[in-house]
């Protein structure tokens, strides 16, 4: 073994305690790191997820402009036909057409304006939870049903329940009025009073004839099953679509930008406790180290006068805090793991969330997503501001002089 | 050719409200294959000049020449590279490295020099069987008595056959059989692999094997004379 290895090893067991209690300092950070961002991470994908799964799905066929100002006449021809062949193309029950306009409705009592959309009743609980939310009655069956589906406080302020009737008015897409008597047939309750308030689904093929669509819709939503498989599934559906049809495909960034945003703040936010713990732990090496290089200085001065270079003996202080830090990196990314991949499989919950949960149709139990990246992340960033932490004893080194340094014991 | 030319040296250390004078305009020159012993009362200045020598401190004034370097301009990384090469020191205070075995110890420059592991053993059990340490290589600093210590120290100085020796009262903590035992090495390398040795001592029986016996007094040279060796 070198014979600078070897100093560096036997020197951290000088003091074991104190090598124990930093290293210990470490494990623990490292441990508590791997858990949260592990579990940061579960719950960036849950939320993703169940905001994604309202309405946006994955990504969406859309016509360009639609998505900045949705009017009704940017709409995509044909939107039926190619909804089937992207389906058929991409062995994929998660796409369906959507139509979407804003219309009044009324009840024999009240009227409200809200936004309709015209939807797949075969499809779109592949792409939507609305479906999965009916607290009363049933979804949509039939594409020419002369049903509709509508939030639980927008039948509560129209003061209608399952079999009311509710005329429908709007503008059609080649500006004409738009007018229709639909059947209330579901009720649903997503636990979101804007969604609740201001959203109602009809059939596709309803939609079409009530808004002079002619065959056309405003967007074809796509769920894949997992954000990875989403992002490879995008140039392909780029690649499908007609050149000459002029449609444009965004994905869930460009259509829920607040929602990446949101995540973002949390991150930072996240990311500076985080700092916070590995600065202390940091301050933690600095003063183990520079101890043990004040303890050591008449050591020092012999080695020096026995011709070992200060920038070698600069290289030793780094290489013990480099072992440390390895063993705190190895033990804390193994006892993290082993740590979160429990809860992994077992699920975390929070007293009192899964009542709330149940309400809002997300799981009652968050699981921490475990990758290798989530193992190693906190480890490697802790490792890295150990080493930073040991650069300032290791530099002090420089500044020894052999004869000052043999007179101090 | 010499080995050590120093001309002029001046040192002052300040010691409380005094300024203490520990090299006061002494030039010396040694001859490669010389075996001088620096004789002084404490404080005279033998450890100050030996350590000028060594490059481990800098004069205030003067010049030092070790091996035809100038060495009281050369860097920190120049110095340790010089006495890596050339020099072995033997301290008064043993200096081991506490946390490496007796052998580990003597093989210590030779691994920082990149000599092969098996030649290191090899070298290092012969060295510790001269200065009678066999069986005891696998033993700490803090488990060996201090002559014993001391003779390991010397063993990690001569090991790699410097051709420059520094003892600072090598014989300080050792039995007379074990002084003359060692003085006896001391000897043997200086005649038949030319080491010049540059020794620091009260002892009357180190200066026996002399060939130049160098007086010092308050930071002075004030007697330098050659003598037949024992």
């Amino acid at each position: 073994m070198n014979i600078v290895l070897r100093l560096a090893w036997r020197n951290l067991w000088r003091q074991p305690r104190r090598t124990w209690l930093t290293t210990g300092a470490m494990v623990f950070s490292n441990t508590l790191l791997v858990f949260m961002i592990s579990l940061q991470f579960g719950m960036y994908e849950l939320m993703i997820d169940n905001t994604l799964q309202v309405f946006t799905g994955h990504m969406q066929v859309q016509a360009p402009g639609y998505r900045d100002d949705q009017k009704m006449r940017q709409a995509v021809p044909g939107i039926l036909p190619l909804a089937t062949r992207l389906r058929d193309e991409f062995e994929l029950d998660t796409i369906a057409a959507r139509g979407w306009a804003f219309g009044l409705a009324s009840s024999d009592e009240r009227s409200y304006g809200i936004g309709i959309f015209g939807v797949e009743p075969d499809y779109e609980p592949g792409v939507s939870s609305i479906p999965g939310l009916i607290k009363e009655g049933r979804f949509l069956e039939d594409y020419d049903e002369p049903g509709i589906v509508i939030g639980a406080v927008l039948a509560r302020n129209l003061r209608v329940g399952i079999g009311d009737e509710l005329t429908l008015l709007g503008s059609g897409r080649d500006g004409s009025f738009a007018a229709a008597v639909v059947n209330v047939v579901g009720i649903f309750e997503s636990g979101i009073p804007d969604i609740d308030r201001n959203f109602a689904e009809m059939p596709l093929g309803l939609f079409q004839d009530v808004f002079y669509m002619e065959g056309a819709g405003h967007q074809v939503v796509i769920s894949a099953e997992t954000l990875d498989a989403a992002e490879l599934l995008l140039p392909q559906l780029v690649a499908s679509l007609p050149a000459d049809a002029g449609l444009v495909v965004h994905d869930w960034d460009a259509l829920q930008p607040g929602l990446k945003q949101a995540i973002q703040a949390d991150m930072s936010s996240a990311f500076f406790m985080y700092g916070i713990l590995v600065i202390l732990v940091a301050f933690s090496v600095l003063n183990t180290q520079l101890m043990s290089v004040l303890e050591r200085t008449h050591e020092f001065g012999i080695v020096l006068s026995l011709g070992l270079r200060p920038g070698r003996l600069g290289r030793l202080v780094m290489l013990e805090t480099a072992l440390m830090g390895f063993m705190g990196l190895v033990i804390g990314a193994i006892t993290g793991t082993i740590f979160t991949t429990w809860f992994t499989v077992n699920g975390l919950s929070i007293p009192g969330m899964e009542e709330m949960a149940a309400m809002f149709n997300l799981p009652a139990r968050v699981y921490p997503e475990t990758t290798f990246g989530t193992a190693i992340a906190g480890p490697l960033i802790v490792y890295a501001f150990t080493l930073l932490a040991a650069l300032y004893p290791a530099l002090r080194l420089y500044r020894l002089h052999p004869v000052e340094a043999m007179r101090i014991n | 050719m010499s080995s050590v030319r120093c001309v002029d040296l001046r040192k002052t250390y300040r010691q409380g409200d005094q300024d203490v004078k520990a090299l006061d305009h002494v030039s010396i020159e040694i001859d490669e294959g010389g075996f001088v012993c620096l004789v002084a009362p404490s404080g005279g200045g033998k450890t100050t000049l030996l350590n000028a020598i060594g490059g481990l401190d800098i004069p205030d004034s003067g010049e030092v020449w070790v091996a035809e370097q100038r060495i009281d301009e050369m860097s920190k990384g120049e110095l340790a590279d010089l006495r890596l090469a050339n020099i072995g020191f033997v301290f008064q205070a043993y200096n081991l490295i506490p946390v490496l075995t007796a052998q580990e110890n003597v093989e210590f420059v030779m691994q920082v020099q990149g000599v092969p592991a098996a030649e290191r053993r090899e070298k290092s059990m012969a060295i510790l069987e001269e200065v009678g340490l066999r069986g005891l290589e696998d033993r700490r600093p803090a488990e060996m008595s201090g002559g014993q210590q001391q003779r390991v120290a010397v063993a990690r100085a001569i090991v790699s056959r410097p051709a420059l020796v520094l003892a600072d009262e090598p014989t300080a903590n050792l039995d007379s059989k074990t002084s003359d035992e060692l003085m006896e090495l001391f000897t043997e390398l200086n005649r038949h692999h030319n080491t010049t040795f540059v020794i620091a001592t009260h002892d009357q029986r180190v200066m026996r094997y002399a060939k130049r016996i160098v007086r010092m007094l308050d930071g002075r040279i004030v007697e330098d004379l050659e003598q037949d060796a024992a």
